[in-house]
């Protein structure tokens, strides 16, 4: 591992101060933020990041969940993934943010990995992970193997022809169907981004994965008040039953009247490059009757664009069939 | 052995007798990260020549752990994994180094009271904080009751997921899981076991949360 200097701001002034001494927010960048650790450090040890100065944020008093004046949620960055999951009024309205993250890594990680650090989790790709290969990612045109590779695992929705790398994160579909809101306090002052922003399409410059500059310091995820009524599930596909990265998942927040669905919000992971919002099986699902075959038009509806590539043309099926589940257990519940 | 100068058992132990043999491969393993508190005394065991060098470890940075309940003074590189620094600095090798990378769960510990992988952090991280490993749970004569029961369900074949297993089983009778055999399974699903000694696992498990 590269030598890094281990810094610990005393508060959020001297983070954003030190942080925006990088060249860069994105990959490649020479100063990181330090939270839970378990990407940054993973890929540290890989030489995929290697970053001159860690800046230590886990004592940064951002670790609080706190009801808004409006009835949702304010997130501290800090938050670690299995205190969010766990708390009880994400549980009561918020179920399919505490369903993803419960689905996602294992106990141990949850109780490390921050919510911040998911937002800005990395893609599992394997040449992306490996400095022997070329990625467009990593190392901005050399090429992406991938796209005539292995690349069973990989996105089908948002590709590029230089980039096919996967959204890992579970707690981002989630957060994507719950229509969150990021909050950001960089050195210019502060600014809120609307979930669907956050994440970049790879495009000509996968090597950017999020409106993040240098000096941007997370600080809460706001999700607004819940949807009264609303039934909520996370399905999650995957090749063994747990402690495993998504094929295929699916949040659906939905409300439903008289065996009609007049109200519904679509998320889908692993199969884009960034958690992936679903207007396209929202305005399908709006005001029609809850029945199979409104499901499968919606699920055709998401899936319309899907590009697969050699070893993933399963995906969007499986992804279809995900949405189409998650949607029957949802109207059930 | 006769020139073995540690009191006790005649049979030293697999550790001891590396230690008291080893020095030269012990010392470059070492060197990474010492004692703090080792630096200048002299005693007969391998490290010591290892000790020698901590002044020149370039960066190296003080840190305190509380580790099992005992305060360690220790300098470390800040790459050190607090693994690394457990296994290395602080000759605690219960804690066990499978993947390196967050993916088999065997080098679980506990930091201040709940599971964490002590693979994914740096030991700078933790300055100032409680650390529990396997060695701080019990001894051979006064096992925690975990580990009596996966002695007596015979949790393990070759065990070296063992101690990342029984920390996790620890931390899991203190976590919001389910009664079922399939409930403990999804919270025992970060620790994996090659030999595939999960059934036996779940069964002392199981045991321990049924008499609690």
């Amino acid at each position: 591992m590269h030598t890094f200097e281990f810094i610990r701001p005393a508060d959020q002034a001297a983070a954003i101060a030190a942080a925006a001494q990088s060249k860069t927010a994105q990959q490649g960048a020479d100063v990181r933020f330090l939270g839970g650790g378990t990407t940054l450090i993973d890929l540290m040890k890989l030489n995929v990041e290697t970053p001159a100065r860690l800046l230590d944020i886990n004592r940064l008093p951002l670790d609080k969940i706190e009801v808004t004046s409006d009835g949702g949620v304010r997130i501290g960055a800090m938050v670690r993934n299995a205190d969010l999951a766990n708390h009880a009024k994400v549980q009561k309205d918020y179920s399919v943010l505490s369903q993803a993250i419960l689905q996602g890594a294992s106990a141990q990680i949850r109780n490390m990995a921050t919510t911040a650090g998911n937002l800005l989790q990395r893609t599992r790709c394997v040449y992306f992970r490996d400095t022997a290969m070329p990625c467009n990612k990593r190392e901005p045109g050399t090429g992406c193997p991938a796209i005539t590779g292995s690349n069973r695992t990989l996105a089908v929705l948002g590709t590029s022809e230089h980039c096919i790398a996967t959204n890992p994160s579970d707690m981002c579909v989630a957060l994507a169907a719950l229509e969150a809101t990021i909050h950001i306090q960089g050195p210019k002052g502060s600014r809120t981004v609307p979930m669907g922003d956050f994440h970049l399409l790879p495009g000509s410059t996968p090597n950017r994965e999020t409106v993040l500059e240098p000096g941007d310091l997370i600080t809460h995820v706001t999700l607004p008040a819940p949807k009264k009524g609303s039934k909520q599930v996370y399905l999650k596909l995957r090749d063994r039953a747990s402690y495993e990265f998504a094929l295929a998942s699916a949040a659906v927040v939905i409300t439903t009247a008289g065996g009609n669905l007049n109200w519904a919000r679509i998320a889908l992971g692993g199969v884009g490059t960034k958690p992936w919002r679903s207007p396209e099986a929202e305005a399908a699902l709006a005001g029609k009757p809850a029945n199979a075959a409104n499901f499968r038009k919606a699920a055709e509806a998401a899936m319309r664009n899907a590009k697969p590539q050699s070893e993933n043309k399963f995906k969007s099926e499986l992804a279809k069939r995900c949405l189409v589940q998650a949607l029957e257990t949802a109207t059930k519940a | 052995m006769p020139h073995d100068p540690q009191p006790g058992p005649s049979k030293p132990t697999r550790r001891k007798f590396l230690l008291n043999t080893g020095s030269t491969a012990a010392a470059t393993v070492i060197a990474a990260c010492v004692p703090a508190d080792a630096i200048g005394t002299a005693d007969q065991s391998g490290s010591v020549a290892a000790t020698a060098e901590a002044p020149n470890i370039a960066g190296a940075v003080p840190i305190t752990l509380r580790i099992n309940g005992k305060a360690r003074q220790l300098r470390v590189d800040p790459r050190t994994t607090l693994l690394d620094c457990l296994r290395e600095t602080v000759a605690l090798t219960g804690t066990k180094k499978g993947c390196d990378h967050g993916q088999c769960g065997a080098c679980t510990v506990h930091v201040n009271g709940r599971r964490v992988l002590s693979c994914l952090n740096f030991a700078v991280m933790h300055d100032g904080e409680e650390i529990t490993t396997i060695e701080g749970l019990g001894t051979p004569e006064a096992m925690h009751p975990m580990q009596a029961a996966f002695v007596n369900f015979d949790g393990y074949q070759c065990g070296y997921c063992t101690s990342g297993q029984i920390m996790s089983a620890v931390a899991l009778l203190k976590e919001p899981c389910g009664p079922s055999d399939a409930d403990v399974k999804e919270f025992m699903s970060g620790n994996i076991c090659r030999c595939g000694a999960y059934a036996n696992i779940v069964a002392a498990i199981q045991q321990v949360r049924n008499r609690a």
